[in-house]
């Protein structure tokens, strides 16, 4: 009984020594730099909590925090309400499904970075040209390059890449939903939306509350859209919050001054995912 | 409602749908085809005359056999060391969760999903580069041990489902845990390891950041990074651009087409757990 204890303290500790070096261990350095004054290379002294009030008076960092919630807000939204509209079609009596379901999960296996790279043409060149010949004023420009529309741009370049997984994982949740659910509430004299009200959505609610927990996350996280996108314009427009670590980080010698404004971003990350499981674990409980 | 007829109504509002994600790839295919010239006329119109010129140039300019190779090998020895060691960790803490040591190890690791990773870049380029890993092999070490992360997580969940009899038999016949692992545990968790593989594979396929992040020589640049150069250097020429972006997606997309029925399953089963 005592080797076999032995055998697997030699795979768990190896993993945890790893994962503290690789992981942990820089996170650690992150927050000790983010107190001093490091430009990246250099001498540093300590300057206590001097970069984070500096992140809190600065303008640029607050139109970037501004920017990721508005966007990460509207995406999740959106991803939830269509990725469960087309979930829910996948699911019932259609014709072709297998090469449909095909079809709509194929954004999933497809390198973001490369799709904003296309979708940045069409924007650019496909919609200006439909909207000159529809005579739509709207179209006829590139939202990419108006401060205040390109956002809308990443939301549907990032909502048309995420609703594929969000599917898959709504998916999962209505197969499991017995088909007698619905035809005794057919019995009953059920309509389309009291089935949906009154059976789907309670029974799929644990896998809305992880829909959206993960949604918000990784929307908040927004990078790879907006290289291929806007590379954070036009101006700063759409300069999310990891761009401006990146940007400031390793281009703008903020070694220190990014580190401090991502423990804020951490901080924030982890209150709005406590807030939403908070909120949606409740209303799990309500139903 | 009628649920044992087909819905036509669903079913051509899922086909307009798909349209949408169809479109953007249609016209990646076109665009990758047609020449300069041609862009003026009809965007939305098939190429002409359907040439290869675009892939000759892209291959040479992006250098792209090179960068397949890069991601190709990233990717092979992720997913080949991801499913060996990740399964054995989870392993190790599922079967010894009544421990403090185990237990602080799954939700350590556990933890460390919501932590966004501007939080360790910045040091650990530092690190890294400091240690000699900014190179493939650092980056394939990376993304093994960050994958314990949601690997664990999923592998837990289903290796409580084995019964530990099997096991206990297992060792009454003489064998040691470590072979028990490997012959009796390891088997039982192949819908798990397929699953795992999916997304392992396209995470390190497709990951932008953390190449762009850690690798400095050219040389070893992935193909999503290769893109990004490409991209800011020869944004004008839409046709060889789209060529590339097409054999940079056209990997997946092959094995995609053929796989698909497994892709989704896995990623479901993933899901699930």
């Amino acid at each position: 009984m005592k080797k076999k204890n032995n055998v697997f303290l030699v795979i768990a500790i190896p993993a945890f020594i790893l994962f503290f070096i690789f992981h942990s261990y820089p996170a650690l350095q992150g927050i000790f730099y983010s107190f001093t004054d490091w430009k990246g290379y250099g001498d540093w002294n300590f300057v206590g909590l001097k970069n984070y009030l500096n992140v809190f008076k600065d303008g640029r960092a607050g139109d970037a925090y501004l920017f990721t919630f508005k966007f990460a807000i509207v995406s999740t939204i959106l991803v939830n309400i269509i990725s469960l509209a087309v979930a829910i079609g996948l699911n019932s009596k259609i014709k072709f499904h297998k090469t449909l379901r095909a079809i709509y999960f194929l954004p999933y296996i497809l390198s973001i970075l490369i799709v904003g790279f296309i979708f940045n043409f069409i924007f650019a060149h496909v919609l200006p040209r439909v909207g000159e010949a529809m005579g739509w004023e709207f179209l006829s420009r590139n939202i990419l390059g108006n401060p205040d529309l390109a956002w809308i741009g990443i939301v549907i370049v990032a909502v048309w890449q995420a609703v594929s997984f969000n599917t898959i994982l709504y998916l999962a949740g209505l197969v499991t939903i017995s088909e007698d659910l619905y035809e005794a509430a057919s019995i009953d004299g059920a309509g389309i939306w009291t089935k949906f009200w009154r059976i789907t959505f309670p029974l799929i609610a644990p896998f809305f509350t992880i829909n959206m927990v993960l949604s918000l996350k990784n929307f908040l996280m927004v990078f790879d859209q907006i290289v291929a996108l806007t590379g954070g314009g036009p101006g700063k427009s759409t300069e999310s919050i990891s761009l401006l670590i990146y940007r400031g980080g390793f281009e703008g010698g903020q070694f220190a001054y990014q580190s401090a404004n991502a423990v804020i971003y951490f901080i924030v990350i982890i209150i709005f995912s406590v807030i939403q499981l908070k909120f949606l674990n409740k209303r799990e409980v309500e139903n | 409602m009628n649920r044992k007829k087909h819905s036509w109504v669903i079913t051509t509002l899922l086909i307009l749908g798909s349209l949408l994600i169809l479109f953007p790839l249609y016209l990646t295919v076109t665009i990758a085809f047609k020449t300069p010239p041609e862009m003026a006329g009809n965007l939305l119109a098939l190429p002409k005359s359907w040439s290869f010129d675009n892939f000759a140039n892209a291959i040479e300019m992006t250098n792209f056999f090179n960068a397949f190779k890069n991601s190709a090998f990233v990717t092979v020895f992720v997913v080949i060391f991801t499913v060996m060691t990740n399964s054995l960790v989870s392993y190790a803490i599922a079967r010894n969760m009544h421990k403090k040591f185990y237990k602080f190890l799954y939700f350590y690791f556990l933890s460390a999903m919501f932590i966004p990773f501007p939080i360790i870049m910045l040091p650990l380029v530092k690190q890294t580069s400091a240690w000699g890993m900014d190179n493939l092999v650092g980056l394939i070490i990376l993304y093994i041990v960050f994958n314990l992360s949601f690997n664990v997580f999923i592998y837990i969940g289903y290796i409580k489902s084995i019964p530990v009899e099997l096991e206990e038999a297992a060792i009454m016949d003489g064998a040691s845990t470590w072979g028990v692992f490997w012959k009796v545990i390891f088997p039982l968790l192949a819908p798990m390891n397929a699953t795992v593989a999916i997304i392992t594979s396209l995470g390190a396929w497709n990951d932008f950041m953390l190449p762009l992040v850690l690798l400095s020589d050219r040389e070893m640049a992935t193909l999503p990074l290769v893109q990004y150069i490409f991209q800011s250097q020869f944004s004008t020429d839409y046709n060889l651009a789209f060529a590339s972006y097409l054999m940079a997606l056209a990997p997946m997309i092959i094995v995609y087409i053929f796989a698909q029925k497994w892709i989704i399953s896995g990623v479901m089963k993933g899901s699930i757990k």
